[in-house]
């Protein structure tokens, strides 16, 4: 690791000041992706601006068809939030789902989006679940926040605040890990609403994406067998040591299927 | 005795004494050590695989405040310090020796591999060694690497030395009766297998720290070593630092090892010579990164095999030929593990009449490959049990049965490849593993997995390997630099305590507790009054370390004979101090009594009297009561077993299940059946991840590692793995005198092929390549 000035921020307003003042200024949350790789000496940040701590990041609440996460809510407490498991059961299961216990009880839902990892598995729940972004300076939708692999909206002191998650008629998250990191080599968020379903994909492609033939499909019938005979495009989804695009294809129908079969 | 309450003796699964210090966080690793001044050491590494280095730029890291030094190759050359040497000849068919590449610690004119040692700093902290080492201006002139095994001849030679990068073309057993074999066989089974590339990963990376005494002029080495004592003579001996009675090295606890940590490596020398240099203790801590880059890996063969069968499925011989990966330099025992530790086990429980296999050692700007838990066995068992199970596929035989055709069951039974096995009932763990499996109700199971969308498969492995590492005569015979005894000294205290040193390290296998039970149990004294010293070349005696599943059946065999000798002074005592004749004393659970007398003495107070020895007749009987032996086994022990493995496959997304994992392995006698058991589960873990977990991969054209972390290369996690059913059978080990054959690597060994054995009988597939991921089962499943 290299050395960095290390600042813990008392307030967003102070977070945001600190930020604009540093060189190359970090936000550390649960640290989860940004600790590892300051240790292997891949980044070196001239601050980290700890915002662990903050209040303002805090909070799970219900409100009418509206889930709202504070983007300081941990991993493991969105899992075992009895709250969220009533509410919308899917989210729960999918950050019970997320790493191991350790990066559960550290890693954050601000931090996981902001990063936007494309094998994460929030970016699934973001877009499939038709959630609001609340930021410092603005309030966007999942799709325009979740911009490409490892990028979003977010300007440079620009703060991820909250998330509100639309709560749907029936939803459920499969996934498929990858065998060493456990991150998702596909996962997907299929969710139904009256105005109609929706299917996030996440770790399949550089980003987080639709899977709009699927939701035309899933629109006039919400059962598995709707979109068995859709073939997801192997085309510029990645490819890896673990999978290739062949099989993240044919993984993209499969975790659908299943999803829609576990939300029915 | 067994049947007492409070039993610690030979047999009882007490828990492990060492454990308290290790679960409490006072275990002393090689990190833990602080010498008085200590500084860092931090190693510039090779960010290429081949490349000739034309210069090295230290002025910037000099700058940095807190470097010491930045010391290079040209430095380690001008001081007269020798290379790394490997400790075993191999000669290949011709006769020739085999063609060792120069192996210096730190890289001169070449680097060889991704990792390769190219310049160490030195630095007041940690940090400051790191910040110096990425100031380092090295310039290369990169050469195009050497990295699939399969074109290796006629490619950039990885050392000058050997210009088709071939190290050796070795061969054993008899080509021309192997031949007519095949010329008389009714059937033929031919197969192409690769042994997957691994990487050990043991829980504490490497350490080292080098100490210089100016005044006494006397080095002490504190390292992460299996074996302090070859450590200590090959830097002596052969890399020439200093003299062996000027060198000290300390092996403390060691976080596991599983091989890896056996050979002696540059950073240890490093750490050494520049304490010299710069006048302080120097410290190395591997951190993981670099155990990924550095450390020896193991395994990674190509292989071509062929079974001939006659037409009641009776093997008649088996041909082989091997390629395997040495890497970028001949590690320690490199030569040894694809040669003699891997064709010598190619018969396996069977009787094979005629055998012959051929090895070529190659070299690849890869790191260097050594012996990883299992060595050369794992590699013959996979081969030897996947050619049997796919012989019997294509001959509709029972794969069972097949193999019951062919067991050995005469003992001692002599191997057409060096091999006398003395003892052993293979047909005895078949059944017993087939009786756990549950092999007559399979097809039932098989058909309810069908029934839920699901491929079941049944896999089997019924290995041997070669434990207790090994006569002398035999090793020497064959090209080894060292002799495998092992040695021990008992220490009985005057109050009746006793301290085994032992030439054996304990890296994770509990000697501390198992070396223990064995001295209560034969001197009749608590556990707790036995306290088991290692890993010091100033405190032992000398020893040949731990590996190879020796330390029971040869580490364990010197301590008997001690003891007996202990038991036979003890008697000489006691007939003194009773007034008997000498040969009128018997020694039992803890008391020596005069026969035909009503006279007894206990073992401690002949203790007391051995070292206040007043009115011994010190011409017939010396104070004191210290007995040693330097053990030479008379044969290799071979412990065997079946592994049965039951897989259940998702053929939608590739997805396995190990549904049932059945071991039975006979060990000989069983110490402590409880630690016996926990080095079964840990090997049958490794065995599984090289299955289906794990593999080294580097990329073919620019020789990169692309498994460098956890990220990438799959560990085996406890939810990988089944709940284990292990079973135990035991013939005695009739070479040793306590029947022991050793258990360290028989997971390992067994499990890889009973896995894909299994997958394979799953998908009604010939092959699949390991580590058996996910889209690979899929794409077997599906014939894609």
């Amino acid at each position: 690791m290299y050395e960095f000035n290390y600042k813990k921020a008392g307030s967003l307003d102070e977070a945001k000041a600190l930020l604009a003042g540093a060189d190359d200024g970090k936000l550390l949350s649960g640290g989860q992706t940004l600790l590892p790789t300051m240790k292997q000496r891949l980044a070196m940040p001239s601050d980290l601006i700890d915002i662990g701590s903050l209040a303002e990041l805090k909070g799970i609440a219900v409100s009418g068809d509206v889930l709202s996460i504070g983007a300081g809510e941990k991993h493991a407490d969105v899992a075992s939030s009895s709250e969220i498991r009533s509410a919308l059961p899917a989210l729960a299961d999918l950050a019970g789902m997320i790493g191991d216990p350790h990066v559960r009880h550290m890693g954050t839902l601000g931090g996981s989006i902001s990063n936007n990892d494309p094998a994460a598995d929030y970016p699934a729940a973001c877009v499939g679940l038709d959630a609001t972004i609340h930021t410092t300076d603005r309030s966007l939708s999942a799709e325009e926040f979740f911009v490409g692999m490892f990028e979003t909206a977010l300007s440079e002191t620009e703060i991820v605040v909250g998330v509100d998650f639309k709560v749907p008629q029936k939803a459920a998250y499969m996934k498929f890990p990858n065998p060493a990191s456990r991150y998702a080599i596909v996962g997907v968020m299929v969710a139904q609403y009256a105005s109609g379903p929706r299917v996030a994909v996440t770790g399949a492609g550089p980003s987080v994406f639709r899977q709009m033939e699927m939701e035309q499909a899933l629109a006039s019938d919400f059962s598995p067998g709707s979109i068995e005979a859709i073939r997801q495009s192997p085309e510029s989804l990645n490819s890896d040591l673990h999978a290739s695009a062949d099989y993240r294809a044919h993984l993209v129908g499969v975790m659908a299927k299943r999803a829609v079969e576990k939300a029915s | 005795m067994i049947s007492k309450p409070n039993f610690t003796g030979i047999g009882a699964p007490i828990q492990r004494k060492e454990d308290k210090r290790f679960i409490t966080g006072q275990g002393q690793y090689t990190d833990d050590i602080a010498r008085p001044g200590q500084v860092y050491a931090a190693f510039v590494r090779s960010p290429v695989a081949h490349a000739r280095i034309k210069e090295i730029d230290a002025s910037a890291a000099l700058e940095l405040e807190g470097v010491l030094a930045v010391l290079t190759g040209a430095q380690l050359k001008e001081d007269g310090i020798a290379g790394l040497i490997c400790g075993w000849t191999v000669q290949s068919k011709d006769g020739s020796d085999m063609i060792a590449g120069e192996h210096p610690a730190l890289a001169v004119d070449k680097v060889r591999y991704v990792g390769d040692h190219v310049a160490v700093v030195i630095g007041t902290t940690n940090h400051i060694a790191r910040q110096g080492a990425e100031l380092v201006g090295v310039d290369y002139e990169e050469l195009d690497p050497v990295v699939d095994l399969e074109s290796v001849r006629g490619a950039n030679p990885v050392h000058e030395e050997a210009a088709n990068n071939v190290c050796f073309e070795w061969e054993l057993g008899e080509k021309e009766p192997t031949d007519d074999a095949f010329g008389k066989a009714d059937h033929v089974t031919k197969l192409d297998i690769t042994n997957n590339r691994l990487i050990p990963n043991a829980m504490e990376p490497r350490a080292a720290i080098g100490e210089y005494n100016q005044a006494e002029d006397h080095y002490t080495l504190y390292t992460t070593s299996q074996n302090p004592h070859v450590a200590r003579l090959v830097i002596s001996a052969f890399v020439g630092l200093a003299p062996e009675h000027k060198l000290r090295v300390i092996a403390p606890d060691v976080g596991g090892g599983f091989g890896s940590k056996i050979f002696i490596y540059a950073e240890e020398v490093v750490c050494l010579w520049a304490a010299k240099k710069v006048g302080k203790p120097v410290k190395w801590t591997g951190e993981r990164s670099e155990a990924f880059l550095a450390d020896a890996h193991g395994r990674d063969h190509i292989s071509s095999a062929e079974l001939a069968l006659d037409k009641d499925g009776k093997f008649l011989g088996l041909r082989v030929k091997t390629i395997a990966n040495l890497g970028a330099y001949l590690s320690t025992f490199a030569s040894a593990v694809p040669t003699y530790l891997y064709g010598t086990l190619l018969s396996g429980q069977y009787q094979i009449p005629a055998i012959y296999v051929e090895v070529d050692g190659v070299y690849t700007n890869t790191a260097p490959v050594d012996a990883y838990r299992g060595a050369g066995r794992p590699e013959a068992t996979y081969l030897l049990e996947r050619i049997v199970e796919k012989a019997a596929r294509e001959l509709s035989i029972d794969p069972a049965d097949l193999r019951k055709r062919n067991f050995i069951d005469q003992f001692p039974y002599q191997t057409p490849v060096i091999m006398n096995y003395d003892v052993g009932d293979y047909h005895a763990s078949l059944e017993e593993g087939l009786e756990r499996i549950g092999y007559s109700d399979f097809e039932t199971r098989k058909a309810q997995s069908e029934a839920a969308g699901k491929k079941r498969g049944i896999g089997f492995s019924t290995y041997i390997e070669a434990c207790g590492i090994a006569p002398s005569a035999a090793v020497g015979s064959l090209g080894a630099g060292v002799g495998l005894w092992e040695s021990a000294e008992v220490r009985v205290n005057p109050t009746g305590n006793v301290e085994v040193l032992t030439g054996c390290h304990s890296h994770g296998q509990g000697h501390e507790t198992t070396f223990a039970q064995l001295v209560s149990h034969r001197f009749g004294i608590p556990i707790e009054s036995v306290e088991i010293v290692h890993g010091d070349t100033d405190k032992v005696q000398f020893g040949m370390g731990t590996y190879g599943s020796r330390s029971g059946a040869v580490g364990m065999s010197a301590i008997t004979v001690a003891c007996d000798k202990v038991i036979t002074k003890g008697k000489k005592i006691a007939a003194h101090l009773m007034e008997v004749p000498a040969d009128s004393v018997d020694f039992e659970d803890g008391l020596f009594l005069g026969k035909d007398s009503n006279k007894s003495l206990a073992f401690g107070e002949i203790a007391l009297a051995a070292y206040t020895a007043h009115g011994f007749p010190t011409d017939e009987i010396e104070p004191g009561l210290k007995e040693s032996c330097f053990y030479d086994p008379s044969n290799f022990t071979f412990p065997a077993g079946c592994h049965i493995c039951e897989v259940e496959i998702d053929p939608e997304t590739g997805e396995l299940d190990i549904a049932a994992f059945v071991a039975v392995d006979d060990f000989g006698t069983v110490i402590n059946p409880m630690i016996v058991e926990g080095q079964v589960h840990g090997g049958l873990v490794q065995g599984i991840g090289q299955a289906i977990l794990e593999g080294c991969t580097y990329d073919k054209e620019s020789g990169q590692l692309v498994t460098g972390s956890f990220m990438d290369y799959t560990m085996p996690r406890a939810d990988d793995v089944p709940s284990f059913d292990v079973g135990m059978t035991v013939t005695e080990c009739p070479s040793n005198p306590v029947g022991m054959k050793g258990c360290g690597e028989a997971g390992a060994i067994g499990a890889t092929p009973a896995v894909i054995n299994a997958i394979i009988n799953a998908l009604g597939v010939d092959s699949i390549e390991m580590p058996a991921t996910p889209e690979r089962i899929w794409r077997a499943a599906n014939g894609l």
